[in-house]
């Protein structure tokens, strides 16, 4: 346990050298925040409310969604692709800890520097010009960080996934795309899921992908409360569970294809 | 540093440029699935764009006093003229990996110029796959679009995207020369060209009153879609401007084209190798 939490903290650590590119991060998300933010106040200011949320909810839900975007790595990344593309992944197999318990620490030690980092400074830059709503109730925030948490497991398991596809093929760039423009886009990330058509709204909620997002920013909101917000963390749960056991399985089959050329 | 100035070393700068994008296009045919695979995927990743407008039209009639089929052209026009923009002169995003490793002063010492080179260096076909979706929206725009074609209009469209080519280019030139600088605020690059991308989608009539005169006038992203689109939909016109506005795309994209080969020329002066 002490190794994942050292591969955290180091990740943090790594990440935090690079001044320069958290303030270039930070100004394309409230640039971004800002756009999105804009078209969603035209849809209101026509249909003041759709899909059950009001004017303040959609911007609220574009500067939280933004600020967490590098928090979930909804983007993807091919570090662990890249091991495997150049064989290092051999020496990572070797080593005496867990896989995928490895790259999940990682994972969490980025999430918890961008928590602060790229998270807050966005939706508080769109706090100056827009009207944004804070949790009502204080129970709210940590509500919102375990869904958060869970968020990040969730879209790690899905990453490791798309990375792994890196044993069979050679150039992972297009699948592990795909897979991450679907998980954005039926995540809520574009565009929240409460206004999308009713039956496509219902289908993205079925995916694993609505946990990666759309779920902790509606928690954020206060949409989810008492036994309903039981029922949010169960599904991320659900699908955190899922997603890594598929890793595991996957990632045991492609174990075996694995052959170290020695030099 | 070699910056060829008369017509015979222009001729050749184009020559080798060709002969480095022809390269390139055999290299990635080798590996044909990853490269449709690729090239699928930047399709889907421009198809996402659309479909947000898409999801959009499906709780409102119209956006800011723009109907879906305007808002589709915004999206197309602008959306053929990133893609082509990404296609022929994002490449020179690469200028930060070359400074950062080192291997940048080897463009300088050839004999033709560093930005062609660099060009054709690193252009990759699959970024063909942003421009297909946006075109077939166009195309699909055009024909249905309550629009009185004359002469002026059919000339107006074409036109639009390629000065808008020319200015997605120039952001992307100006913004990669930050690199000469700091190679480590790359990002900030995404925030005009990608942003600039998902802004040009829509009518910038959303936006509020200081963002909509940046738009226009500071980085002109107006100029991209937007201004032809008024005069083609027959809309006011921002700011008072004068109808004619809708026709400045040339002199726009000119003058874009010469202040990014400024800056450029100033980040090459600049340019301190990193040794080895």
């Amino acid at each position: 346990m002490r190794l994942y939490w050292e591969v955290a903290r180091t990740t943090a650590r790594r990440l935090a050298t690079y001044r320069g590119a958290t303030f270039a991060g930070i100004v394309t998300n409230t640039v971004f925040g800002f756009i999105l933010s804009y078209v969603l106040l035209a849809v209101y200011r026509e249909r003041p409310q759709a899909g059950g949320f009001d004017a303040i909810d959609a911007v609220t839900f574009t500067f939280v969604t933004q600020g967490m975007l590098m928090v979930v790595g909804i983007f993807g990344n091919r570090e662990m692709a890249d091991r495997i593309k150049t064989g290092e992944v051999a020496f990572d197999l070797c080593r005496p800890y867990d896989f995928q318990g490895w790259w999940a620490a990682v994972a969490y030690g980025r999430a918890v520097f961008y928590a602060w980092a790229r998270g807050i400074p966005p939706f508080l830059l769109g706090a100056l010009v827009f009207d944004v709503r804070l949790p009502a109730s204080a129970w709210t925030w940590p509500a919102f960080v375990a869904g958060a948490a869970l968020a990040v497991g969730v879209a790690f398991a899905w990453g490791f996934l798309l990375q792994l596809s890196a044993f069979w093929i050679i150039d992972v760039r297009g699948p592990v795309q795909l897979g991450w423009v679907t998980a954005q886009f039926a995540g809520g990330t574009f565009l929240p899921l409460v206004l999308f058509p009713d039956g496509v709204e219902r289908l993205a909620r079925a995916l694993p992908f609505a946990s990666m997002m759309q779920l902790p920013v509606e928690i954020f909101l206060g949409k989810h409360q008492g036994l309903d917000l039981l029922v949010v963390y169960a599904t991320q749960a659900a699908w955190l569970a899922a997603l890594v056991a598929a890793g595991r399985l996957v990632l045991a089959r492609a174990v075996r294809r694995v052959v170290v050329h020695g030099g | 540093m070699a910056e060829p100035q008369d017509a015979a070393g222009a001729r050749a700068a184009f020559a080798t440029y060709r002969r480095l994008v022809a390269a390139r296009i055999r290299a990635d045919w080798q590996y044909r699935t990853s490269f449709l695979v690729f090239l699928a995927a930047q399709a889907v990743v421009t198809g996402a764009d659309f479909a947000v407008i898409a999801v959009i039209f499906t709780n409102v009639d119209q956006l800011a006093g723009w109907s879906a089929v305007e808002v589709a052209f915004l999206y197309g026009a602008s959306g053929l003229a990133f893609g082509l923009g990404d296609l022929f002169v994002s490449p020179v995003e690469f200028a930060t990996n070359h400074i950062k490793a080192g291997t940048f002063d080897g463009f300088l010492i050839r004999p033709v110029g560093a930005l062609w080179q660099l060009l054709g260096v690193e252009f990759a076909p699959r970024r063909l796959g942003r421009t297909l979706q946006p075109a077939g929206v166009l195309v699909v725009v055009v024909a249905v679009a309550e629009v009185d074609w004359g002469p002026a209009s059919v000339a107006l469209v074409p036109l639009s995207v390629a000065c808008g080519t020319v200015i997605y280019g120039a952001i992307w030139v100006v913004t990669s020369s930050f690199a000469f600088w700091t190679v480590e605020t790359q990002e900030i690059a995404s925030s005009f060209t990608y942003g600039g991308n998902a802004l040009t989608d829509y009518p910038i009539d959303v936006l509020g009153s200081w963002l909509r005169r940046i738009a226009t006038f500071v980085v002109p992203l107006a100029s991209v879609a937007y201004l032809p689109a008024v005069w083609l939909f027959d809309k006011p016109m921002p700011f008072g401007l004068p109808r004619l506005a809708a026709w400045t795309g040339p002199v726009v994209a000119v003058a874009a084209a010469l202040v990014a080969r400024g800056i450029w020329g100033l980040g090459i002066r600049h340019y301190r190798s990193t040794g080895s």
